[in-house]
């Protein structure tokens, strides 16, 4: 078997093998062209509209400039931790946007441009990132879950969810009113855990209406995908029943293109699938990470040369959009980043009563004598202002 | 007038799941060989032929898996009943039990419910082969956000299986899977109790003994043998082990002045641990002697031909009984 990258030297540069098949509709010089092989993704890019094409582009905008901010405001000691996402926004926004009004998604802890494209307060991610909770949102109401930080647990749930709407009969009835499906998001260090195995099993044998969306950043703190895995991750469902999809992570309509096409098949019931988006994460793990120390600035340059924001704004310039929409979106952008710095050190500490708050939905006496202890020895201590 | 019916702690327990299930379209029950076999102990017998494949399903055996899936179907709105197959075999899905079950709903502020069962057929005594015969509730038991449980008697396991399905967090139901077959009346119209509370099961006066699940009949039986040697020892079945009922269980230690507490797990760290340091803490000057722990030793679970010495038996609390009374 041909190896699967690359590789130059010893724990060289991680470049990615080009010659496995990849969804790519937007070539990383901004040229847009569909391969025959690909054209029922090229359809889907044929029905979209210049409003989506540009709403697309500023929310990729968008996320980077908060994740910039994010990360200045981490430094500043105003976040405990900042997760980047810089390098994957075309892999996350294009794919926010291929999941339709009733679909649920269960990200991992990066997907910040996903939740941008649902609905998703960008300054709860912010409070969890501070500590104020954990979380915070209501998945319910914005059908992006809550961020999960133990890898690969949310996919399970992402499975018993879609078991569920199966159960309820939301599968394939043609009513797309009530039909949804479900995805899930997890990186390549994930597919190491058993829990992403298992995900694979239940989801292929209850044919459950889901799409497994790989980011394949390449690294995993600082391990290299190929710690992870010897065979390409598109293929990792193959034995268990689920086919693959590799795509071009760095392409904003190709994951579009890929994730509308699947969550479509997948509500209308042809069971799960799993798409590799090939991205690289430009910045480190998180904030309390330095990738200077085991990867090469070489790798990084092949990467931002391929950076999914300049592609996808070389395309819309070739299609006649001027500067007046690129200033316009950098002074939102700005002006966001303002709003989110103000925003943040407005935040203030919970109340600490927030430590016994929601343990349990129902009443407990453990819970309830120990909060009205700290209550009394707060009284007694005085106050902490 | 409540109409009572005989039958032993399996068919309390399936009878007490078919219930839930007819009550409420929403329970689910899956787990290994849950469906046409009906359990390995036979506890889920004939719930796949009346509720359908839907509802009462075969999973992989994969027990991450089945708690995780568990995990998404109560997000989707389902009351999800698992079945794990043996004690030995839930720490595959220590992670999704105790990472995520038991901190969603703290996690989601309440936005999210977890109304999941976790049914553990537990303990040893069967003459099983390795994994097949623990006691691993203290695991879970020191994990916020779950609901233990263990019922002792056909009553309260036809009862207590209902009360878990209906609770809105999770709840792990320990099974005494050596009691199973062991009969006692249900009452088919009333709860006897709520779900969390302990019950005096005997009245005494020189020693409070403290079991629970299969360690309640045995606690019975020394307490028989003490009262024919003279000695008043009343027995209090805990059947809730998180949260403990500790009013019940203080109320009697302070009437009796001492107590045991005996169960199939090792002491170290275990339930035992925790009830003895609560009754010195909050009844202190009541104790006439030290809380005494009567358990298994602290080594791995033994092969099955030494498990009737490993096990505490009637003996082994009476002999912890004549120390307390030597105080």
């Amino acid at each position: 078997m041909a190896p699967f990258f690359q590789v130059r030297a010893k724990l060289g540069p991680v470049i990615p093998d080009n010659s496995i098949p990849m969804l790519q509709l937007l070539s990383p010089d901004g040229t847009y062209g569909v391969p025959k092989e690909y054209a029922k993704y090229g359809e889907i890019i044929d029905s979209i509209s210049e409003d989506t094409l540009l709403a697309m582009y500023r929310d990729m905008a968008r996320i980077r400039r908060f994740d910039i901010e994010a990360i200045a405001l981490q430094r500043q000691g105003q976040l405990g931790l900042w997760v980047p996402a810089i390098g994957q926004e075309g892999a996350q926004i294009g794919s926010g946007y291929g999941v339709g009004p009733n679909d649920h998604i269960f990200p991992s802890y990066r997907e910040h441009g996903v939740a941008l494209t649902h609905g998703v307060e960008l300054m709860s991610i912010l409070k969890m990132m501070r500590g104020v909770n954990h979380g915070g949102w209501n998945p319910e109401e914005t059908r992006f879950h809550l961020y999960a930080i133990v890898l690969a647990s949310q996919v399970l749930h992402a499975v018993g969810y879609a078991m569920g709407v199966k159960f309820d009969g939301k599968v394939g009835t043609g009513n797309l009113e009530e039909d949804l499906a479900v995805i899930s998001y997890f990186g390549d260090g994930a597919t190491a855990e058993g829990d992403i195995s298992e995900s694979l099993l239940f989801a292929a044998v209850n044919k459950a209406p889901i799409v497994f969306f790989i980011q394949n950043n390449q690294w995993a703190i600082s391990s290299r995908v190929d710690t992870q895995t010897t065979v390409p991750l598109y293929t990792r469902g193959e034995g268990f029943g689920v086919p693959g999809l590799r795509i071009d992570g760095n392409d904003v309509l190709a994951n579009y293109a890929a994730t509308k096409y699947h969550m479509d098949q997948a509500r209308e019931g042809a069971g799960p699938v799993l798409l590799e988006a090939l991205t690289y994460r430009i910045g480190a793990h998180t904030t309390s990470d330095d990738p200077s120390k085991y990867r090469d600035e070489e790798e990084v340059e092949y990467w931002k040369a391929r950076d999914p924001i300049q592609r996808f704004e070389t395309f819309l310039r070739r299609q006649g959009i001027n500067d007046d929409f690129f200033d316009e979106v950098k002074i939102a952008g700005d002006a966001l980043a303002a709003d989110i710095r103000e925003q943040t050190f407005a935040l203030g500490i919970p109340p600490l009563e927030n430590i016994f708050n929601h343990v349990y939905s129902e009443e407990h006496p453990e819970i309830d004598r120990q909060k009205a202890w700290l209550k009394a020895y707060e009284e007694k201590m005085g106050s902490h202002e | 007038m409540s109409s009572y019916k005989e039958m032993p702690i399996a068919k309390a327990l399936n009878a007490g799941i078919q219930k839930a299930m007819q009550d409420d379209p929403k329970v689910l029950m899956f787990g290994e060989d849950v469906a046409e076999l009906g359990g390995v102990f036979r506890v889920t017998e004939g719930l796949h032929k009346e509720f359908g494949q839907d509802r009462v399903f075969n999973s992989p055996i994969a027990e991450s898996g089945i708690i995780g899936t568990a995990i998404g179907l109560a997000m989707r709105g389902y009351r999800p009943v698992t079945e794990i197959q043996f004690d030995g075999f839930v720490f595959p899905a220590f992670n999704q039990i105790t990472t995520q079950l038991a901190k969603l709903t703290y996690r989601s502020e309440g936005f999210l419910k977890m109304p999941v069962v976790i049914r553990i057929p537990y303990g040893g005594a069967i003459g099983a082969v390795e994994h097949h015969s623990e006691s691993p509730e203290a695991y879970f038991a020191h994990t916020a956000g779950l609901r233990i449980v263990s019922p002792s008697n056909p009553n309260d396991a036809y009862w207590m299986i209902q009360q878990a399905i209906k609770s809105d967090d999770p709840v792990i139901v320990f099974e005494p899977k050596r009691r199973y077959w062991q009969k006692g009346p249900v009452n088919l119209d009333t709860p006897p109790m709520p779900l969390h509370n302990a019950r005096l099961m005997r009245e005494g006066s020189q020693v409070t003994l403290l079991a629970y699940g299969p360690m309640v009949t045995t606690a019975l039986q020394a307490a028989e043998i003490g009262a024919d040697e003279g000695i008043s020892i009343e027995v209090i079945d805990l059947r809730s082990l998180s949260p403990i009922d500790y009013p019940t269980i203080l109320a009697s230690v302070m009437k009796t002045g001492r107590a045991i507490v005996a169960h199939e797990a090792p002491t170290n760290v275990s339930l035992s641990s925790e009830i003895a340091a609560r009754i010195a803490e909050h009844a202190f000057y009541h104790l006439e002697a030290p809380v005494i722990r009567v358990g298994g030793f602290d080594t791995p679970y033994p092969p099955a031909k030494l498990e009737e010495t490993y096990l505490p038996d009637a003996d082994r609390i009476l002999e912890a009984v004549d120390r307390v009374l030597a105080y």
